[in-house]
């Protein structure tokens, strides 16, 4: 699609001074580099992915059997299902998708030479880390903080979580949502602002696109999540009531600011994914994206509807019969732009010289489990099969499908896809798809039979339940273990990458890998585009 | 296009996207008065409207209204409604009784929250006078009556959405108000990090 005239000069000539990386200290910690802050997000993202899955694993053990046996009561219980759900959905789908591929590819594929501010970039992931050690510390004081990721007073209040940890969580929350502002702010200046003469939006690769529309929910959506902790936090401590109905207050109403952005945020989780899968197909059956201009549009009006269907996770919170058939009608519409991308990744294999190495294998898994989990939304969708399945495992089943599933399987399909861009250094083929496989058996038997559990009536949030159910729990049991043996071949794969000695060339893909990052070398220059590409 | 161009573009477009994610914060904020009055206006939630004058003429069709009574457990008080239902012509005023009786030995105020089900009645239930329009402080042990008078919008019989209703149940919860929370030292109990357990005077 993109072809760039300009052929890139990567000698590490002296007198190409453009090169000159700078000392360990300046280049990773003050770092200013878009390609090596997109590495940092990744590493970040992946040891949080460790502690996070960890903590699933943790969950699946003590729910192998009826009655507690790892756990010493709910309250830690609820600490630590809180913490893998924040820890998951701010600390490793957000950095790897957002800020990993995000900052490494889209300043190379729109043909910029770097971010619009490097050093607002290089605080966003600052900002992260600290956040993230807070949120970890907090399972540590007290009792935890165990309202659950959606925070819901009079849960969250210091009645319930009574100490400080509630308010560790909730300062976590604010500082991984100021750097998930200033990123999305950098992001839309970058792509609206810096592009390479010739690449209009219409020519702009999906990933950029879906980057653009993800920039967008951020800065409308977090902000709000902003204000509505910050009410809970002065609520704590500072004697407001907001929330609390004894000073005048509603907590239903923390719910509408929540889920107002809560709902944004499961696009902003899965949007880029949608770009980084778009590319795979294409790439891999070697034909040009099906229905570009849908797609991108698709993705945009997933993102605009996604603003006004927030209360369809309030079913059951008192909301009239009227309001109910509105969110649930809005719900579905979404379903209509999701499979336009369907079908047009469907149509994009289809005829095409398929070729299935791990990235492709990821990204048809992706399209299976995320059609898997569409299709229960839709389900859940319906107000009044809510009422019954409200907060049940069905809800679980239904979103680790899409994000569990969906979300990390085009992390993993990205990291297959450009690691030998990003390190020049070939991934082994063979325990790619080895983990492609146990990954793909251990996720499916981990979360198929929470449906069966969810319709028997299991709810979320409990670290016990009646022996009745112990059969489906045992077989989820197993394969969260079998998932967790495949990121052990993950560790096992990203080892034997990087101490392999098999250097890439700059298209390693072949013919179907048309977007700028490709004509560039693997790894690319310290700097890209110093001279802007023109794009024809 | 000059670097230095660029740069100012960058720089202008920044400050607004700034703008915009500072006024995402604001409305939050704008949405805890607009939420109450959207409340009040459309009934929502089962919101009861708040005075005005029953019409001269009652209706035809009869509701009956059951009474609920709920307590925080940190409100020591015991509180029920004096009758189980009443029942009248829409458009009719009427009159209820709860009683609340302070078993402290101590004074305390509470405040009531209030709402009908089911709660698409909410715009057409009007109250006159209630006890749940003020705070309520009962001295210890003390015994009090308090009334309530409401009626029904007639129009309830009329509206296709609401002429189903033939039974309203109008509730209330007592809570401790925070300040005499904050007095009797029952924040004392809410984690050593907050109000006075923290040496704050």
């Amino acid at each position: 699609m993109a072809t760039a005239s300009h052929a890139h000069d990567d000698g590490h000539g002296h007198d190409g001074h453009h090169d000159h990386k700078p000392g360990f200290v300046a280049r990773w910690l003050f770092s200013t580099n878009h390609k090596d802050i997109g590495t940092l997000y990744i590493i970040f993202s992946i040891l949080a992915g460790l502690i996070g899955g960890g903590l699933s694993i943790l969950m699946r053990m003590e729910l192998q059997s009826p009655g507690m046996q790892y756990f010493a009561d709910g309250q830690m219980w609820n600490a630590v299902v809180s913490a893998h759900g924040l820890i998951m959905v701010f600390f490793v789908v957000m950095p790897a998708l957002i800020g990993g591929f995000g900052n490494w590819f889209v300043p190379i594929m729109i043909g910029a030479p770097d971010m619009a501010f490097p050093r607002l970039n290089n605080i966003s992931f600052w900002l992260l880390v600290p956040a993230f050690l807070l949120l970890g510390g907090s399972m540590f004081v007290g009792q935890g903080a165990g309202a659950g990721w959606t925070i819901y007073p009079p849960l969250s209040t210091d009645t319930y979580q009574t100490g400080p940890a509630m308010d560790m969580a909730l300062f976590a929350l604010h500082l991984a949502g100021a750097s998930s502002i200033l990123g999305a702010a950098n992001f839309i200046t970058t792509i609206l602002n810096m592009r390479a003469p010739g690449m209009t939006l219409h020519k702009m690769p999906l990933f950029v696109w879906a980057m653009l529309v993800t920039a967008f929910l951020l800065l409308l959506a977090v902000p709000v999540l902003g204000g509505a902790i910050t009410m809970l936090i002065t609520d704590r401590n500072f004697g407001t009531a907001f929330f609390k109905p004894d000073g005048g207050g509603d907590p239903v109403l923390f719910q509408h600011l929540f889920w107002f952005f809560g709902h944004p945020e499961v696009y902003i989780m899965i949007l880029p994914g949608f770009g980084i899968i778009s590319h795979i197909l294409s790439t891999f059956s070697r034909k040009p994206i099906f229905g570009y201009l849908g797609m991108a549009y698709a993705m945009v009006a997933i993102g605009a509807v996604g603003f006004v269907v927030w209360a369809h996770h309030m079913f059951t919170s008192g909301i009239d019969v009227d309001t109910r058939a509105y969110f649930m009608a809005a719900t579905m519409v979404i379903a209509v732009p999701t499979g336009i991308k369907i079908f047009s990744w469907i149509a994009t294999m289809w005829g095409g010289s398929i070729r299935l190495d791990t990235p492709m294998l990821f990204a048809i898994g992706f399209i299976f489990l995320f059609t898997m989990g569409g299709v229960t939304g839709v389900v859940l969708a319906n107000a009044g099969i809510t009422q019954i399945l409200h907060n049940t495992y069905y809800v679980v089943a239904h979103f680790h499908y899409v994000l569990s599933l969906g979300a990390v399987y085009s992390i993993f399909a990205g990291f297959y896809y450009w690691i030998g861009k990003m390190s020049g250094r070939q991934y082994p083929e063979f325990w790619g798809k080895v983990h492609f496989w146990m990954f793909f058996i251990g996720a499916n038997v981990t979360f198929f039979p929470q449906h069966f559990l969810g319709a028997q009536g299991m709810p979320r949030r409990y670290g016990d339940y009646p022996d009745a159910l112990h059969g489906w729990n045992m077989v989820s049991s197993i394969g969260s273990y079998i998932s967790a043996a495949s990121v052990l071949v993950f560790l096992y794969v990203v080892w034997r990458t990087f101490t392999s000695k098999e250097q890439l060339p700059a298209n390693y893909w072949g013919e179907g890998a048309t977007t700028l990052e490709w004509q560039v070398s693997s790894p690319p220059p310290f700097h890209t585009f110093e001279d802007l590409p023109r794009v024809r | 296009m000059t670097d230095q161009t660029v740069q100012r573009r960058n720089r202008r477009m920044v400050l607004g996207l700034g703008g915009v994610a500072a006024g995402m914060a604001g409305l939050s904020f704008a949405a805890v008065p607009l939420y109450r009055v959207f409340c009040q206006v459309t009934g929502y939630n089962g919101t009861t409207q708040r005075g005005g004058t029953a019409p001269a003429v009652a209706g035809d069709s009869s509701v009956t209204i059951r009474f609920n009574a709920t307590t925080q457990p940190n409100l020591p008080w015991r509180f029920q409604p004096e009758q189980n239902a009443v029942t009248l012509r829409v458009g009719e005023e009427g009159m209820a009784f709860y009683t609340a009786m302070n078993l402290s030995g101590a004074p305390v105020t509470g405040v009531a929250t209030y709402n009908v089900t089911p709660e698409k009645v909410g715009r057409y239930f009007h109250k006159t006078a209630c006890f749940c329009f003020d705070e309520q402080t009962l001295a210890p042990h003390q015994r009090v009556d308090m009334p309530v008078a409401f009626w029904v919008d007639p129009e309830i019989a009329r509206d296709p959405n609401t002429r189903d209703v033939s039974v309203i149940t109008l509730s209330y919860t007592f809570f401790r108000t925070l300040a005499d929370a904050e007095r009797a030292g029952a924040l004392a109990s809410a984690g050593p990090h907050v109000g006075r357990a923290a040496g704050i005077p």
